[in-house]
């Protein structure tokens, strides 16, 4: 993948990519991640108080409103005292009567991968890696299946006789990964979104094994973030900074959804090609969509009921 | 006959401790060996601890590898010992009930490497307190993976308990008493069902995976531990037979052998069909079928492992069922050893593996484990290799004694 990425050509006029590259000659020098649980050198007893505090904590879900405040800002004091650095974790609840749902537009994306970097940007992902939540597939006239596409496409965009699917954590209502984790560390918010505590995740990848969608990353090495990219404003169950072996995945940007945003990618798409709403809202964009086009899902066939459908003009 | 003042646990856990260590330069070395190779695997266990899974070869589409597929062997042979027990208890087969111990031993040996597999795999090993029921969050009934959890430990507790209970008896010169432990023997039998059918569902509970999603899985998953588990007790007890004084009637062998051969041909005609099912229809769900027999793509790292193991599997069998030598124990050692491999590739690699490629999104990508997950992966191998020796050498030791005793 890397050999291909830099293989390609020079001349190309699209500079949408050039921050994916950028992201790779991004190096581990300088570039930090936070995390419970470090082994730095001089440790003070805040922060080993802080630590032990926060290995012992329960999960997420069973922890009373007060908990939960009390964790983020243990969360928020860490990151003050590691990296210097002021973040704002938040733990906002659910909205009333929203239930998310997202559409894609096959006609109109271009395959330009905005929303691509505008999610990496956003939700913290591992530079080191080049960890994606959303995948673009590049698909010839005739087929209509993702997998059917090529989803390492190394050229200028537009390009003649192609078309795009984009695909990332679909939300299903029936999710194979919830069902299989062993430690409830991975559930269904009441609005919708399929959320991970980070940590409470074990890192048996059962849940990345059960996704028909490939729609969850795990972090193989201790992700890693330039501080001065570092988004400050997070959510617990969103774009806070991972830490090494724990599962994450799209949260349908819940740090921004639950502020009655939308999601990066929606926002940064050029072409207008990404729907996001409350499905529960008849007035709502996306209940145009599903009520005027024609719509489908991936792999309909497994019974999941994906919150993600795609469409056509 | 030694006199014993008491029934006491502490001098029985000495001797069997002391017994254990205790032999000729030969075995020495061997400890000595495996210790080695132990330690290297703890070194490279720290460093993956350190940086994590990073320094294995998996990745986001293949995200189990070696040690899974380890595991998922390894709980066969564990299961296996049911097919000594269940002839011994239930149709009280004399021979059987001589060795029975051995195939416990195995037992506890394979569910301890199973553990360590399954540790070794976890991103967070500090955070398995998560999985205590009461302390954690157990998510049960919904999640296999807390059912194997349950199933393991059951069954470890079975095949540990059970045997240190008669061998204290022993120790102590009495016979066990039966209704304090044979309900346990019988428990167990069903049990040893239970660990491979619900590591089989494991995989095959998935429509995410459609090359495990498969109803055979979990049959084939006992077939191929029925020969390949009673393979590994049969190198065992010939090792013994040659290196110790313990009596190894040379009927164990005949028997063995039957039920390995049955098992090993039920095996070979699933594998037949499976292989029928993915190619005569070739949908698209034989693309791992086809990734892992042929290729695809031009990734084929797995093919010649597939092919080595079919190979090593039919000859195993044609081996054990058609023998000339009427049981020589050096001929059965290779037809074990053959056997024995080449379903330890095609049950380890070979399932796991290919469940992965292509990707849900069809991606095709190979995995090749790195040294550092080998050094760790025979490290444990190891670690299996010593509990099995040291609970079978005082066991051996006082079953002897007892015996001696008892004719005396």
């Amino acid at each position: 993948m890397d050999d291909k990425k830099l293989k390609s050509s020079p001349g190309q006029k699209s500079s949408r990519r050039s921050f994916l590259k950028g992201a790779a000659a991004l190096t581990a020098a300088g570039s930090a991640g936070l995390l419970t649980g470090g082994c730095g050198g001089s440790v003070s007893a805040e922060t080993m108080g802080l630590q032990w505090e926060e290995f012992f904590k329960k999960n997420y879900r069973l922890m009373t409103p007060e908990e939960k405040q009390a964790t983020v800002d243990r969360l928020e004091r860490l990151a003050r005292i590691r990296h210097d650095l002021d973040i704002e974790v938040s733990n906002r609840e659910p909205r009333e009567n929203v239930l998310y749902g997202y559409a894609f537009n096959i006609s109109r994306c271009k395959g330009y991968m905005d929303c691509v970097e505008a999610c990496v940007r956003e939700n913290n992902l591992d530079r080191r890696s080049k960890t994606q939540y959303i995948r673009l597939f590049e698909m010839d006239p005739g087929q209509l299946d993702p997998t059917s596409g090529e989803g390492r496409y190394f050229h200028e965009v537009p390009a003649a006789n192609k078309f795009y699917m984009g695909v990332q954590c679909f939300h299903c209502e029936n999710a194979p990964c919830i069902k299989a984790c062993p430690t409830k560390a991975t559930w269904r918010e009441p609005d919708g979104i399929v959320v991970v505590d980070y940590d409470w995740c074990i890192g048996c990848r059962y849940c990345l094994a059960a996704c028909p969608y490939w729609g969850r990353r795990f972090n193989w090495g201790e992700p890693e973030v330039p501080l001065d990219e570092i988004n400050r404003r997070q959510h617990y169950l969103g774009n806070r900074m991972r830490m090494k072996g724990v599962m994450e995945k799209c949260t349908f940007c819940i740090q921004r959804s639950r502020e009655g945003r939308l999601p990066a990618c929606a926002e940064a798409c050029p072409t207008g090609s990404r729907v996001f709403g409350n499905l529960l809202d008849p007035d709502s964009e996306i209940r145009f969509v599903l009520k005027n086009k024609k719509v489908f899902r991936f792999k309909e066939d497994l019974g999941t009921d994906p919150k993600f459908w795609y469409f056509m003009d | 006959m030694t006199t014993k003042p008491n029934n006491g646990m502490v001098p029985f856990l000495a001797d069997c401790l002391r017994w254990s260590l205790s032999g000729g330069v030969g075995f020495k070395l061997y400890l000595a060996g495996l210790l080695v190779v132990m330690g290297a695997g703890g070194v490279a266990y720290l460093r993956q601890f350190q940086e994590g899974l990073i320094t294995t070869g998996m990745s986001n589409i293949v995200s189990w590898g070696l040690y899974i597929s380890n595991f998922t062997f390894f709980v066969g042979v564990a299961a296996a010992a049911v097919m000594l027990i269940l002839p011994a208890y239930v149709y009280k087969d004399k021979d059987f009930h001589e060795v029975v111990i051995i195939g416990e031993c195995v037992a506890v040996g394979a569910l301890v490497m199973c553990l360590l597999f399954i540790t070794v795999d976890m991103g967070g090993p500090l955070k398995i307190w998560h999985l205590i029921p009461g302390i954690g969050l157990f998510n049960w009934p919904s999640s296999i993976l807390t059912w194997d959890v349950l199933v393991l430990n059951g069954y470890l507790a079975l095949n540990a308990l059970v045997p240190l209970y008669i061998l204290h008896c022993n120790y102590h010169n009495r016979a066990p008493v039966g209704w304090k432990y044979l309900p346990f023997v019988f428990l167990s039998i069903f049990w040893a069902i239970s660990i491979h059918m619900v590591t089989a569902f494991l995989y095959q509970g998935l429509p995410a995976r459609p090359f495990w999603n498969n109803p055979l899985l979990g049959p084939r998953f006992l077939a191929s531990a029925f020969a390949a588990g009673p393979a590994v007790i049969m190198m065992v007890l010939i090792v013994i037979r040659e290196k110790t004084a313990y009596p190894v009637d040379a009927k164990i062998f005949l028997k063995l052998k039957r039920i390995i051969v049955v098992a090993a041909v039920i095996n070979l005609v699933m594998l037949f069909s499976e292989v029928f099912k993915e190619f005569y229809t070739f949908t698209h769900h034989s693309l791992s079928a086809q990734y892992l027999f042929f290729g695809l793509e031009g990734h084929n790292s797995l093919v010649p492992w597939i092919w080595t193991a079919i190979s090593l599997n039919v000859l195993g069998t044609l081996m054990f069922a058609f023998d000339p030598t009427k049981g020589r124990p050096g001929y059965l050692m290779i037809a074990a050893i053959s056997l024995f491999s080449g379903i330890w590739i095609e049950k380890g690699f070979g399932l796991i593996i290919p469940g992965f490629v292509p990707s849900p999104m069809g991606e095709v990508v190979d995995y090749a484990p790195t040294l550092n997950e080998i050094t760790i992966t025979l490290g444990i191998l190891a670690t299996g290799a010593l509990v099995v020796t040291m609970l079978i050498k005082p066991a051996l030791r006082i079953l002897l004694r007892y015996k001696g005793s008892m004719a005396s």
